[in-house]
């Protein structure tokens, strides 16, 4: 049974580089990497050494507060480099990959049979683990805990993000098994929301409440679904996925594999043909960038969509959770007058002399200026026309931003995640760090209580 | 030049002088900064234009002062002409001059002192120069009388800048609106120039016990003092009536408004629900006069039986509600405070005018009182919501390793 959810409040960002809807492959890579700021919050204990081989799929390293908790190699060869930043944290794996991939095939459980202690243990050895995803906190989820329910996100309004219907083309067998296994864990619903008109491959899965949503960004991020839905009080725990992470999951138990392959769009203005590329969690971006080209000297690259995705640069590396590279052009120049003079080719929440009322379906070429210098909280009621959460953002970021850990509480700081304050932080007028503000709170507030 | 500025700007960085070049720098270009964290891209608004806005929708005010300084001191001079010609009597050179000659230098003096202070501040505590005083400059000379002696402009705008605002910490963290602020230092420190007959028309104060003697009253002093004043319902409504500079047309202020409203830049919540709480309280004392519970003599009578929707269009309560009570700074935050906050400064400035025995004007002093209040008001907004939250918590779903967990994390919350 399908339940519609209308969105009201939110702004959608049109982009020009949509990525246009064919699948090349991308050139293999020679180097994997796994970034480890992608693993939010996690300590990772090494199990392997610098020069030595692994599998695709054998454990790379283990989370330190949870021993079970490995993370995968998501190809076979050699770790060549272990990068380290300040106090030696370890902040990127390089893997130099085999030619001929060798991967290793675990012992599946019997989907139908096994109960939710089994499958999770087995999603914990295998690798499929950090899929998962928990609120509060916006973290992997911490297997020792019981999910309220699980929601995912069959639809992006995200600015040039990847289509979920188009990369979930055939791929119904491996979400099936997917929720099969995730309905074990939770003794509540998976609640899955598509767009109102798809071809959504959820449309024929069985076990899954179904919701339609339909509106402006951020309809499709789970935050605005779970608020709708089935909001997060203190104390409960709900498990978010994304979708396409849903096949590797089903795949990892329907065949034992760890299978690392992805399609991912390549958007943004700076691209020649942006177009989806067949590729690899940890592959080299370039792999596939300069095969559909750059028409720009200087410009952004960014693993993700432009409202939250992480900054990287050519010789970057596909991130863990990430189906959608972005590059924009920078915006390091100055604008003459550019304060108060008439703007046309911007987008804008205000008519404050800003044209972008007149053609809201207008696709516009952002670089990546901040339009303004930072400045303290200045005017208020303009989050809340892009926030349709019942939460009052301004507020909550300043119970952040003074560490005030019981407002954090009581004003909602359990149901967010840093992407759900995406949105006001483009309109915001002073140019705060939002998402930075909730992410110092959530990290606060997990350290303090969690 | 571009390149030349750049090169300065980074001669400059981390010295102290920095935000003194940057302000004026950012003044010309907007910066090259990047986005470093979160989003990637950003809208195009930033504090600037929004000041900006706010600024464009004030000019008209300004420059009708101008002009009325000068209508108004001919006239007292010469009479009120008796067919009143737009071109003729009022857009004439000769009035423009009085207002270059008065009202320039207020503006100059607010902004000089003011920016000078915030120069300062900004470069003794090495934060940037933020654009708050743009707005509040322009509104000074704005809602005061057209012959306030440059000094105590002065004195004044120091005192409201470090005292309303600097101390603080700046734009965005202060409680009080700043202009109302230096309103309020003006007319508690030199009443004798901010009230009365005199003070309203150019050289009226200079002229008084000579044989030339000049003096024009508000609408409202006429009021007070329970005499007629000459004025028609069309004169108040175009602002062809002596009043603080920027104060008396109904007619641009309106206008104003409409721009801020579509701009989006300043709450229709506060506008609308202020013109609101004004007409109730009008409509109070007018049904307290026509149920016959006043006797004539009363020295309220006269301002309580003025006509309720009358009082917006004398004084400076159209200004007050437009371009003060909707700072957002200092006013309710929340969407909801927004139609409480607004209602109250309607309601209370009406009041005030009719009761204040010395001034009859209260405008400034109900949205002061309102941003005392502002953050109470969205403290219980706010508790609404958290409410909300609780009463969903006595259902929550939560499964720990063991039901005793549960029971302490309830009542710990409850």
């Amino acid at each position: 049974m399908s339940k519609d959810i209308r969105i009201k409040k939110g702004l959608n960002i049109n982009l020009v580089g949509a990525a246009e809807q064919t699948i090349s492959k991308a050139v293999t890579s020679n180097v994997y990497a796994l970034n480890l700021d992608d693993f939010h919050g996690i300590t990772p204990k090494m199990l392997i050494k610098q020069g030595e081989e692994i599998k695709a799929g054998e454990p790379l390293f283990y989370n330190k507060n949870n021993e079970e908790m490995h993370f995968v190699s998501p190809v076979s060869g050699e770790l060549v480099e272990i990068v380290r930043g300040a106090r030696r944290r370890i902040l990127t794996l390089k893997i130099l990959a085999d030619k001929e991939q060798d991967y290793v095939i675990n012992k599946v459980p019997d989907l139908d049979t096994a109960d939710g202690d089994a499958i999770k243990s087995y999603l914990l050895q295998c690798g499929g683990w950090p899929f998962i995803k928990q609120r509060p906190y916006d973290v992997i989820a911490d297997p020792s805990a019981t999910p309220k329910a699980i929601f995912v996100s069959g639809y992006a309004t995200a600015p040039l993000s990847a289509n979920p219907d188009f990369v979930l083309q055939d791929k119904e067998q491996e979400i099936q098994a997917a929720v099969l296994a995730l309905s074990k864990m939770t003794p509540g619903k998976i609640h899955v929301t598509v767009g109102k008109s798809n071809r959504s491959p959820f449309n024929n899965i069985k076990g899954i409440e179904l919701h339609k949503i339909s509106g402006p960004h951020p309809a499709g991020l789970v935050g605005t679904q779970i608020n709708r839905i089935d909001p997060v009080n203190k104390g409960e725990v709900v498990w978010t996925l994304s979708p396409q992470d849903m096949v590797m999951l089903g795949e990892l138990l329907l065949t034992g594999k760890f299978n690392a392959e992805r399609i991912v769009a390549l958007a943004g203005s700076a691209v020649k043909q942006p177009k989806y590329y067949k590729t690899k969690i940890g592959a080299e971006i370039s792999t596939f960038l300069y095969a559909s080209g750059v028409n720009e000297d200087r410009f952004r690259l960014i693993n993700g969509d432009v409202l939250t995705g992480s900054k990287t640069n050519t010789e970057g590396y596909l991130g863990f959770y990430n189906n959608t590279v972005t590059a924009i052009p920078e915006g390091d120049d100055y604008e003459f007058f550019g304060w108060n003079k008439p703007v046309f080719n911007k987008i804008s929440s205000t008519r404050a002399l800003t044209f972008s009322w007149l053609q809201p379906n207008k696709k516009y070429d952002l670089d990546t200026n901040t339009n303004g210098e930072h400045r303290a909280f200045v005017v208020t009621g303009r989050y809340e026309e892009v926030f349709p959460l019942d939460i009052y953002p301004l507020q909550l970021l300043k119970a952040c931003m003074v560490k005030d850990l019981d407002e954090m509480e009581q004003l909602g700081l359990y149901e967010v995640a840093p992407e759900d304050f995406s949105l006001t932080e483009f309109i915001c007028i002073s140019k705060q760090p939002h998402q930075q503000i909730i992410r110092e709170g959530l990290d606060l507030l997990q350290k303090e209580l969690g | 030049m571009k390149e030349k500025l750049h090169q300065l700007k980074l001669k400059y960085q981390g010295k102290k002088m920095a935000p003194a070049f940057n302000a004026l720098h950012t003044f010309l270009y907007m910066p090259n900064e990047t986005t470093h964290s979160g989003a990637h891209v950003r809208a195009a608004d930033d504090l600037k234009r929004t000041m900006n806005t706010v600024i464009m929708a004030l000019v008209p005010c300004l420059l009708f002062g101008m002009f009325n300084a000068g209508y108004q001191h001919y006239s007292a001079i010469n009479g009120f002409p008796e067919s009143f010609s737009l071109f003729d009597h009022f857009l004439t050179w000769d009035n423009f001059w009085v207002g270059v000659t008065t009202v320039l230098p207020l503006v100059i003096v607010s902004y000089g002192v003011g920016l000078a202070i915030e120069f300062l501040f900004a470069v003794i505590k090495g934060h940037e120069v933020e654009e708050g005083y743009l707005v509040t400059g322009m509104l000074v000379p704005l809602i005061i009388p057209v012959d306030t002696p440059l000094w105590m402009l002065a004195i004044a705008v120091a005192f409201g800048v470090v005292i309303g605002k600097e101390v603080f910490g700046g734009t965005g963290m202060n409680i009080l609106n700043p202009a109302l602020t230096i309103r309020a230092f003006l007319f508690f420190a030199y009443p004798t120039w901010m009230s009365g007959d005199k003070v309203w028309v150019h050289e009226g104060v200079e002229r008084a016990g000579t044989a030339d003697a000049i003096s024009g009253e508000t609408v409202l002093g006429s009021l007070a003092q329970g005499s007629d004043y000459a004025y028609s319902l069309s004169d108040m409504f175009y602002g062809f009536i002596p009043g603080s500079v920027g104060e008396t047309s109904t007619l641009l202020i309106l206008l104003g408004a409409l721009f801020l409203i579509f701009t989006k830049i300043a709450s229709w919540r506060i506008m609308v629900s202020a013109v609101v709480g004004a007409l109730v309280m009008g409509l109070i004392f007018n049904g307290i006069v026509d149920a016959g519970w006043l006797p004539e003599y009363s020295k309220f009578y006269t301002l309580m039986s003025f006509p309720y929707w009358q009082h917006l269009l004398v004084g400076g309560l159209a200004f007050g509600i437009v371009f003060m009570a909707t700072d957002p700074v200092t006013g309710s935050q929340t969407n909801k405070g927004k139609w409480y906050y607004g209602f109250f400064i309607g309601f209370l400035s009406v009041m005030i005018r009719v009761f204040n025995p010395g001034y009859p004007e209260g405008v400034f002093l109900a949205i002061l009182l309102m941003n005392v209040f502002a953050p109470t008001i969205d403290h219980y907004v706010v508790k609404g919501n958290i409410k909300k939250r609780l009463k969903r918590f006595k259902t929550a779903t939560i499964y720990p390793k063991s039901s005793d967990e549960v029971d302490t994390l309830k009542t710990e919350t409850a």
